[in-house]
C-alpha cells in the first residue's frame, strides 16, 4: 500500500467536501444517486406491501360483485372524493416544494412544505370522520359487525379490506406528515441548497407514492357501482 | 503463508469495548454482530430438532405430548427458517465480504446496516418470548384458519416477532442492491464482479419483491385474529387457500434467498480450490437471476392438494419444473470447473462437496414433488421433509460452512485447524444423510409430518434418522470448537492464505483494515484470473 | 447535482389534468356502462398514477434503472395477482365423471342449496 495516503490526500483535495457527504461515498453525486436508487427500491417494497391487501380485493370483487356494490354504496363518496382532491392538491403542493428547493428558494420551500403538511392532516382529519361514522353504524369488521344489507357476510370480508387498505394508507399518511415536518425544519434551518436537496427529493418520492396508492383505493373502494345504485335510488 | 506481524490496524482492533460493537456503522462488525445472534437462534433450532427425533425414536407419544410436539417443530421451523436460514448467508457473509469484494468502502446506507440488524434482535426477541409463553402450536406457516381462529397459543406473538424480522431482511436487501448498483469500485464492471456478488443481488431482489407480502400476509392474519376481521374466514365466504397463495409468494421464493447465497459462496470456493475460472461465469451469474425471477412463478406447488384448481396446478407443475434449469446450469457448471483442476484439498472444498452432493439430491426429490401425481402420494410425509432438508441443511448451510470457512481468516486474521475442519465435513456429511435418507422412504411409505405418534412398522428407519442427528450434532459441535479456538490459539493468517482472487484477498490485510482499503481500489480483469497469474500451489 | 427542473407550468398542467380525471371517474362511476364500469376506473387510475410518476417523481427525466425499477414493481405485482387468478378463475371448470366440483370452489355462505343440486348418489352399497 505505498502511496496510499498520498493517493488518498489527493483525491479528496481535487474537490472541497461538502458538509453533507458521508465518508464512504467519493462524491456527491454518487451518495445522490444511492439515495435515488434506495428509495426507488423501497418504493418498490411498498408496491408489494400493499399488493397482498389488492390480490385479497381482486380475488372477493370478482367472487362477491353483488356485496361488493351494495357495501361500497354504503361509503361517504362526497368525503372520499375531496380526500381525492386533497391529496393530489398536496402532490402539487410537495412537486413545487421539491422545484424550490432545486433553485435554491428556501422560504418557498418551507411554504410550499407547511402547505402540504396542511392538506395531509387535512386528509387526515376527513377520514377521521368517515371513520367515527363507520364506529357508529356498527360497519367496523368484528364479533360486533352490522349489516342489515342483503350480503351481511361478505359485506364484512369487504370492510375488513376497506379498513385494511385506508387504515395502512393513513399509516403512511402520518408517518409522511411526520417526515415533513423534520424536512421542513431542516429546510428553515437553511440545511439544502441546489447542490444537495436530497432528503426534499426523497420525502417527495414518498408524498407521491402515498398520493398513487389513494388514486386507486378511491374508485376501488368508493366506486364500485354507483350507477346501479342510483338506479336502484330512482326506482 | 506465515506471517509474524499483525497488521496494526484492523477492524477488530481499532476500537474496543460493547458500545464500540453495538454502535458500529462498520459492515464488517455488522457481519459478525449477526454471526453471534444466527449461531444462537442455530442452537435453540437445533435443540428443537433434537426433542423432535427424540420423540421419534419410539413409535408411542411418550416422551411430549401431542400439544408439546406441535410446539417444538413450530419452534423449530420458525427458528431455523426466520433467524438462520434466511439472514445465515446474506447477513453473515454478504455483510462481511460484500462490500470488500466490489471494492466499497462500506455498504451504501450503513446506518440502515445497523438498524437491520436491531430489527432482526427484535424480531428475534418477539419470538423467544413467545417460546417463554408456552410455545406456538401452528407450524411455522400460520396456515389459516387454525392461526386466525383456531390455535389458542401465542400466534400473535411469534407472527409479530416474524413480521419484524422480515422487514430486517427487506432492509439488508435494500441496502445490498443500492451498493451492488452504485459503490462498486473503478473497473469493476457486471461481468468482472465475484458470482456471489451476482448471489447476493439476485437474493436481493426476491428479499425486496417477496418479503413485504409475506408482512401483509402475516399481518392480515392477526387482523382477523385480533380484531375478527374476515379475509381468510370461511364463515364470511373468505378464502383460506387465499393465505396460503399469499404467504407461499414470499415463501417459495424464500428458499433461493436461503440457497442462492451459499451457491454463490460455492462457485467462489470451488474456483479458488480448483484453481480455475469458474466455467462458463455468465451462465452461472444469470442462472442466479433466473432462479430469482422464475422463483416467483411457482408457489403453488405447495397448495397442489389444498383444493385449487387442477388447471393451475398445470402451470406451477411446469413452471416448477422450469427453475430446475438455471438450477441444473449451475451445478453442471460447478462439476466442469473441477474438471482438469488443480484440486487442492483443504476443508472449504470438503464442505463444497458435500454441498454439491446433498443439493443433487435434494434439487432432484424436488422435481418428484412437481409432479402433480406423484405430490398427491408425497404430499405432507417425509419425503417432503427430507427434501426441503436436503436443500437447506445439505445446501444451504454446508454452503455456509463452506463460506464460513474460506473467510474465517479474513474476518479474525486466524486459521483453524483443516484436520478437524474436515472431519468435521465428514460428520455432518455422514450424519446429515444418515438423518434425512431415510426419511425419504419414510415418507414414500406413507409416514405424513408433524405427528407425534406412527405404527410400528416404521420404527427401524426413524431410528436410523434420530441417530444420524446425534453423528450431525457431533458434527456441528465439533465446528463451534476448532472455530472459537482458532480465535485465540489459531495460527496467524497471512492476508490471502488461499492465494485466491479477489480484492478482498489482495488489496486488504486479514483482518482487513477499518474502511476497508487503504486506497481505492481499480479492478483491472475478471473475478477469477488464476491461470493467468500461475498461482499454482504447492 | 442537477435534477431535472421542470417548469410551473408543467406541473399546473398536471394537477389540472389530475382533478379533471378525478372528476370524469365520479362521472363515470355514476354512468351505467355495465361490464366496462370497473374497467374505465381502473383505466383512468392507472393513468392518473402514470402521469403522478412521470411527471411529479421525475421518472421522465430519470435514469433507465429508475424507469426498471418502477417497472418491476408493477411486473412483479401483475405476476401475483394473475398467477394467484389463474386458480381461482379455472376452479370449477372441471367436473368428475361422478358429477362433483374436482377442486374447491367458490365458498357459499348462507342456507344450503336445495336437494335438487346434491352430487350423484354413491354407487351401491353391496
Amino acid at each position: 500500500m505505498p502511496n496510499g495516503a498520498a493517493a488518498h490526500a489527493d483525491h479528496h483535495g481535487h474537490h472541497a467536501h461538502h458538509p453533507a457527504l458521508q465518508h464512504h461515498f467519493e462524491s456527491l453525486e454518487q451518495q445522490h444517486e444511492a439515495s435515488t436508487l434506495g428509495m426507488w427500491v423501497f418504493l418498490v417494497t411498498e408496491v408489494m406491501f400493499f399488493g397482498g391487501l389488492l390480490m385479497a380485493y381482486l380475488l372477493y370483487r370478482v367472487w362477491y360483485p353483488g356485496a361488493w356494490a351494495e357495501a361500497s354504496l354504503a361509503l361517504d363518496i362526497v368525503l372520499g372524493g375531496i380526500n381525492t382532491a386533497v391529496l393530489i392538491a398536496s402532490s402539487f403542493t410537495m412537486a413545487m416544494a421539491v422545484r424550490a428547493a432545486q433553485t435554491g428558494r428556501h422560504q418557498h420551500t418551507v411554504r410550499w412544505l407547511i402547505l402540504t403538511m396542511a392538506l395531509g392532516l387535512t386528509f387526515l382529519v376527513i377520514k377521521y370522520f368517515e371513520y367515527a361514522h363507520k364506529f357508529e353504524l356498527r360497519e367496523v369488521p368484528g364479533p360486533d359487525f352490522e349489516w342489515h344489507g342483503q350480503f351481511p357476510y361478505q359485506a364484512q370480508i369487504f370492510f375488513s379490506l376497506y379498513f385494511g387498505l385506508t387504515g395502512l394508507h393513513a399509516l403512511h399518511m402520518i408517518i409522511g406528515v411526520t417526515l415533513l415536518a423534520v424536512i421542513t425544519w431542516m429546510a428553515a434551518k437553511g440545511r439544502f441548497t441546489p447542490e444537495w436537496y436530497t432528503p426534499v427529493e426523497m420525502s417527495g418520492l414518498y408524498w407521491h407514492f402515498v398520493d398513487i396508492v389513494w388514486i386507486f383505493l378511491f374508485p376501488l373502494l368508493y366506486l364500485v357501482d354507483r350507477a346501479h345504485g342510483v338506479a336502484q335510488v330512482g326506482v | 503463508m506465515t506471517t509474524t506481524v499483525l497488521p496494526r490496524v484492523n477492524y477488530l482492533n481499532h476500537e474496543h469495548g460493547v458500545a464500540s460493537w453495538l454502535l458500529t456503522k462498520d459492515h464488517k462488525r455488522i457481519g459478525i454482530l449477526y454471526l453471534i445472534v444466527v449461531a444462537v437462534a442455530f442452537f435453540l433450532g437445533a435443540i428443537f430438532a433434537a426433542g423432535v427425533r427424540m420423540e421419534l425414536t419410539t413409535p408411542q407419544g411418550d416422551l411430549v405430548s401431542a400439544d408439546t410436539y406441535n410446539k417444538l417443530f413450530t419452534a423449530h421451523g420458525v427458528m431455523m427458517v426466520f433467524f438462520v436460514l434466511i439472514p445465515v448467508v446474506p447477513a453473515i457473509l454478504g455483510n462481511f465480504a460484500m462490500p470488500l469484494m466490489i471494492g466499497a468502502k462500506d455498504v451504501a446506507f450503513p446506518k440502515l446496516n445497523l438498524l437491520s440488524w436491531y430489527v432482526f434482535v427484535i424480531g428475534f426477541l418477539f419470538t423467544i418470548a413467545a417460546l417463554i409463553f408456552g410455545g406456538v402450536d401452528t407450524g411455522w406457516t400460520f396456515y389459516t384458519p387454525y392461526s386466525s381462529t383456531a390455535s389458542n397459543s401465542n400466534v400473535m406473538l411469534t407472527g409479530l416477532g416474524v413480521f419484524i424480522a422480515g422487514f430486517s431482511s427487506i432492509l439488508t436487501g435494500l441496502n445490498f442492491m443500492v451498493t451492488i448498483h452504485r459503490m462498486r469500485a473503478p473497473g469493476m464492471t457486471w461481468f468482472r464482479l465475484p458470482l456471489f456478488v451476482w448471489a447476493i443481488y439476485a437474493t436481493a431482489l426476491v428479499q425486496v419483491l417477496g418479503t413485504p407480502v409475506v408482512a401483509i400476509t402475516v399481518l392480515m392474519m392477526a387482523l382477523e385474529r385480533a380484531l375478527g376481521f374476515g379475509i381468510f374466514d370461511p364463515r364470511l365466504g373468505g378464502d383460506p387457500v387465499l393465505f396460503q397463495h399469499l404467504f407461499w409468494f414470499y415463501s417459495h421464493p424464500a428458499v433461493y434467498i436461503m440457497i442462492l447465497p451459499p451457491m454463490g459462496a460455492i462457485s467462489e470456493v470451488i474456483a479458488c480450490f480448483s484453481r480455475k475460472n469458474v466455467f462458463g461465469y455468465s451462465f452461472v451469474a444469470f442462472s442466479s437471476l433466473a432462479i430469482a425471477v422464475f422463483g416467483f412463478l411457482v408457489w403453488a406447488h405447495h397448495l397442489f392438494v389444498a383444493g385449487i384448481s387442477p388447471y393451475s396446478a398445470m402451470v406451477f407443475s411446469f413452471l416448477s419444473f422450469a427453475v430446475a434449469i438455471p438450477s441444473a446450469v449451475k451445478t453442471f457448471n460447478w462439476t466442469a470447473t473441477l474438471y482438469q483442476g488443480a484440486i487442492w484439498w483443504r476443508a472449504p472444498m470438503m464442505w463444497v462437496f458435500g454441498f454439491i452432493g446433498l443439493f443433487l439430491i435434494g434439487g432432484l426429490t424436488g422435481l418428484f414433488l412437481a409432479s402433480l401425481g406423484l405430490d398427491v402420494h408425497l404430499h405432507d410425509t417425509y419425503f417432503v421433509v427430507a427434501h426441503f432438508h436436503y436443500i437447506m441443511v445439505g445446501g444451504a448451510i454446508m454452503g455456509f460452512l463452506a463460506g464460513l470457512h474460506f473467510w474465517w481468516p479474513k474476518m479474525t486474521g486466524r486459521m483453524y485447524s483443516d484436520g478437524a475442519a474436515t472431519l468435521s465435513a465428514l460428520l455432518v456429511f455422514v450424519g446429515f444423510n444418515l438423518t434425512f435418507g431415510p426419511q425419504f422412504i419414510l415418507g414414500y411409505l406413507g409416514m405424513p409430518r408433524r405427528y407425534h405418534v406412527y405404527p410400528d412398522e416404521y420404527q427401524v428407519l426413524n431410528v436410523l434418522s434420530s441417530a444420524g442427528t446425534s453423528i450431525l450434532g457431533v458434527g456441528y459441535t465439533l465446528t463451534a470448537v476448532y472455530l472459537i479456538y482458532s480465535l485465540f490459539r489459531g495460527e496467524r493468517a497471512g492476508a490471502n492464505p488461499w492465494l485466491a482472487t479477489g480484492l478482498e484477498w489482495n488489496n486488504t490485510d486479514s483482518p482487513p483494515l477499518p474502511h476497508n482499503f487503504s486506497d481505492l481500489p481499480v479492478v483491472s480483469e475478471g473475478a477469477y484470473e488464476y491461470s493467468k497469474r500461475g498461482m499454482k500451489v504447492a | 447535482m442537477a435534477g431535472h427542473i421542470s417548469p410551473v407550468r408543467t406541473y399546473a398542467m398536471i394537477f389540472g389534468t389530475l382533478m379533471v380525471l378525478t372528476v370524469v371517474t365520479v362521472a363515470a362511476a355514476f354512468t351505467n356502462l355495465g361490464i366496462m364500469n370497473f374497467p374505465v376506473a381502473i383505466t383512468i387510475a392507472i393513468f392518473k398514477a402514470t402521469l403522478v410518476i412521470l411527471f411529479f417523481m421525475h421518472v421522465k427525466y430519470s435514469s433507465r434503472l429508475t424507469k426498471l425499477v418502477c417497472g418491476g414493481a408493477f411486473f412483479f405485482l401483475g405476476i401475483l395477482f394473475f398467477l394467484t387468478m389463474t386458480d381461482y378463475l379455472s376452479r370449477g371448470w372441471f367436473v368428475s365423471p361422478r358429477g362433483t366440483a374436482g377442486a374447491g370452489t367458490q365458498v357459499t355462505v348462507g342456507p344450503p342449496p336445495p336437494p335438487s343440486a346434491q352430487p350423484a348418489a354413491p354407487a351401491a352399497e353391496h
